[in-house]
């Protein structure tokens, strides 16, 4: 694929940066000053047949950018969510997409779980409280927080995100039940599926987001939600942002109307609210769901292999369109 | 044994090693009678049959020999390592603990320790707050949790929960005890603690501390378990060499902590506190409400049993 015109969005990581140099022909958006871009993708629209973007707040496939670009052919996300891809207009213009669905699956399961027992066992605001001294100064004294184990979780979106959350937290003996869009066509027998999001809120102790960014899913954990999910539940957000109504949650966190939560992911990264920063009841981490060296390679791999497959016209491996 | 004779009070006695703080004895003081024992006089010491330990104040030689009538130590933690076991075996004296009170929360503990550990959710958490995410960009990769081999130190109550919980994230789980587990046990046995650290990435104790366990972690098994291994620690302080962790995480020796006890608390190396691979934590891993209120039931069952004469719920083989 040493003719394929490259447009990397911002920077992402520099194996995959360095591999789509050395292989492609790589441009980098950024290298243009910020009120200078239109004229970068002027200059070298006719050269850009592929799009490389990530999955954060960063992240760009829209509709301005596909039409400043008219001999794009493919969008690579470096992520498994593709929400900031304007798939509508890439159907219409033609142009493929792939994601990096699998390979960060463990990873992102992995956090989910461990934010659930870091937000109800508090764990980094102890290490908080040793590294203040506060240990000592109140005399080797610690408060009391809740058992994790046995807890009822409830997940939104039981894809590969979600029952891989779903295998974690049966070795804990939580009962797990879920939501989604569709109820699956294959039975889970060990989980049980509620109808409504409300439903899987009141009934759980633990409320997962693991579901993908769409029309339906925008704001899903909503005021009712937060409401029903109530003073001891605990949500954890490894999908995105944007899935949250965020003031909502924040308000509810502070004034004690929801129990705790684990966050992964904000409405404008890398912005937190302040008022979050202040609570103890909250574990915050900056969108690292995929953020380990291992996974981060094999999805590099992955977006390197479908630019491949799609510079030799052959199936591309993981195609969302 | 009959209960204490009518008189004034005929609440059973109990005397407390030390003062509890930890709001047990006021649920428990209606069905008996507490006296601190530095508080007793000489008549309530030669009468004292049992003595409860609130807490891990050490209980010496000395004041087990200051009450002749002593037959039950009984403790709210699990660990023993602060009472003179010597002294109650050479006295007949029976003790009980907690039991496996306590075993799910320490192994939830040590799971949500592990991934803090491995993914830096303390230290990314401390990142964002500071502001850092907003001014110097993503926290650094960590490393994945899935699929790392887990080496538990004791497989025992705690041991054997940390092993279901970590096999449910595609962890390979092997383990060192005194003696291999009979079979169905589904773990690798390593025959000693340095041979499991060279086949782990995650070396988790969960053992007692007793003569034979102190400082089992010293910097042969640091070196075996490695540069990309990281050391969990919920037992007690002194398993582990901890001048020589504080040596072996600096020098990179070994990659990383999680660690819920330390050798004097709640004092811990100065060292550790500006070390981003380790996560710090209080002694901690069982102050859980739930917890609490089943070693309550536990130590009010073995009061009770002890003085109606019926057998003790926890009894400890010396």
């Amino acid at each position: 694929m040493e003719s394929l015109g490259v447009l990397l969005l911002h920077p992402l990581d520099t194996y995959l940066e360095q591999e789509l140099d050395r292989r492609c022909r790589l441009l980098r958006l950024w290298d243009a000053p910020l009120d200078r871009r239109g004229e970068f993708l002027l200059a070298h629209a006719s050269s850009i047949r592929a799009v490389v973007t990530g999955g954060g707040s960063g992240a760009g496939g829209d509709a301005a950018l596909i039409d400043a670009l008219p001999r794009l052919e493919i969008i690579a996300c470096y992520a498994v969510g593709f929400d900031r891809v304007d798939l509508t207009r890439c159907r219409e213009r033609g142009v493929r997409v792939t994601n990096t669905p699998g390979v960060l699956t463990d990873d992102v399961a992995d956090l989910a779980v461990g934010l659930a027992i870091a937000a109800l066992r508090r764990i980094p605001h102890a290490d908080r409280y040793v590294r203040a001294g506060l240990w000592k100064a109140n005399n080797g004294h610690y408060g009391l927080t809740t058992q994790f184990s046995g807890k009822r979780v409830g997940i939104i979106g039981l894809g590969r995100i979600g029952l891989a959350i779903a295998k974690r937290v049966e070795g804990f003996g939580c009962p797990v039940s879920y939501y989604q869009r569709t109820r699956q066509q294959q039975a889970y027998p060990n989980y049980t599926y509620l109808p409504t999001v409300v439903q899987l809120a009141a009934d759980s102790d633990v409320l997962v987001v693991a579901c993908s960014l769409n029309e339906q899913s925008h704001g899903i954990v909503s005021c009712e939600l937060i409401e029903a999910l109530g003073p001891r539940g605990v949500l954890v957000n490894v999908g995105r942002g944007e899935h949250v109504d965020q003031p909502e949650l924040v308000a509810a966190l502070a004034e004690g109307r929801l129990g705790g939560a684990g966050l992964d992911v904000f409405e404008a990264e890398p912005d937190v609210p302040e008022a979050l920063m202040a609570l103890d009841n909250v574990v915050l981490a900056p969108h690292m769901g995929s953020g380990t060296r291992e996974t981060r390679k094999a999805m590099a791999d992955l977006v390197l292999a479908n630019l491949e497959a799609h510079a030799l016209s052959k199936p591309l491996l993981t195609p969302v369109v | 044994m009959t209960p204490a004779a009518a008189g004034a009070d005929a609440k059973p006695l109990v005397l407390l090693s030390q003062p509890s703080d930890s709001g047990l004895t006021p649920v428990m003081e209606g069905q008996f009678r507490f006296v601190l024992a530095a508080d007793a006089d000489a008549a309530t010491a030669a009468e004292a049959r049992v003595l409860f330990v609130p807490g891990l104040r050490p209980v010496t030689a000395d004041l087990i020999d200051r009450l002749p009538a002593l037959e039950l130590v009984s403790t709210i933690s699990v660990g023993l390592d602060h009472v003179d076991l010597d002294a109650c075996r050479r006295r007949g004296i029976t003790v009980t603990n907690a039991g496996p009170t306590f075993s799910v929360d320490s192994a939830d503990y040590v799971v949500g320790l592990v991934v803090a550990v491995l993914r830096r959710v303390a230290a990314a958490d401390a990142h964002l707050r500071r502001g850092s995410w907003a001014t110097d960009g993503d926290y650094p990769l960590a490393t994945k949790v899935s699929g790392k081999r887990v080496g538990i130190v004791g497989l025992g109550s705690i041991g054997s929960l940390v092993a279901r919980r970590l096999a449910a994230f595609g962890c390979p789980v092997a383990y060192h005890s005194r003696a291999p587990k009979l079979p169905p046990c589904p773990y690798t046995f390593f025959p000693t603690v340095r041979a499991l650290a060279a086949d782990s990435d995650v070396l988790v104790l969960a053992c007692a501390l007793t003569e034979e366990t102190r400082r089992v972690v010293d910097r042969e098994v640091m070196e075996a378990l490695g540069a990309g291994g990281v050391l969990v620690n919920v037992g007690r302080g002194g398993l582990v060499d901890e001048p020589e962790l504080v040596r072996c995480l600096r020098e990179g020796v070994i990659g990383g902590a999680g660690l819920d006890v330390f050798e004097n608390e709640p004092d811990l190396p100065v060292e550790l506190l500006d070390m981003d691979n380790v996560v710090l934590s209080s002694h901690k891993a069982v102050a859980t409400v739930e917890s609490i209120r089943g070693v309550l039931h536990t130590v009010s069952g073995n009061l009770e049993a002890f003085f109606a004469g019926r057998p003790l719920l926890s009894p400890v083989a010396l």
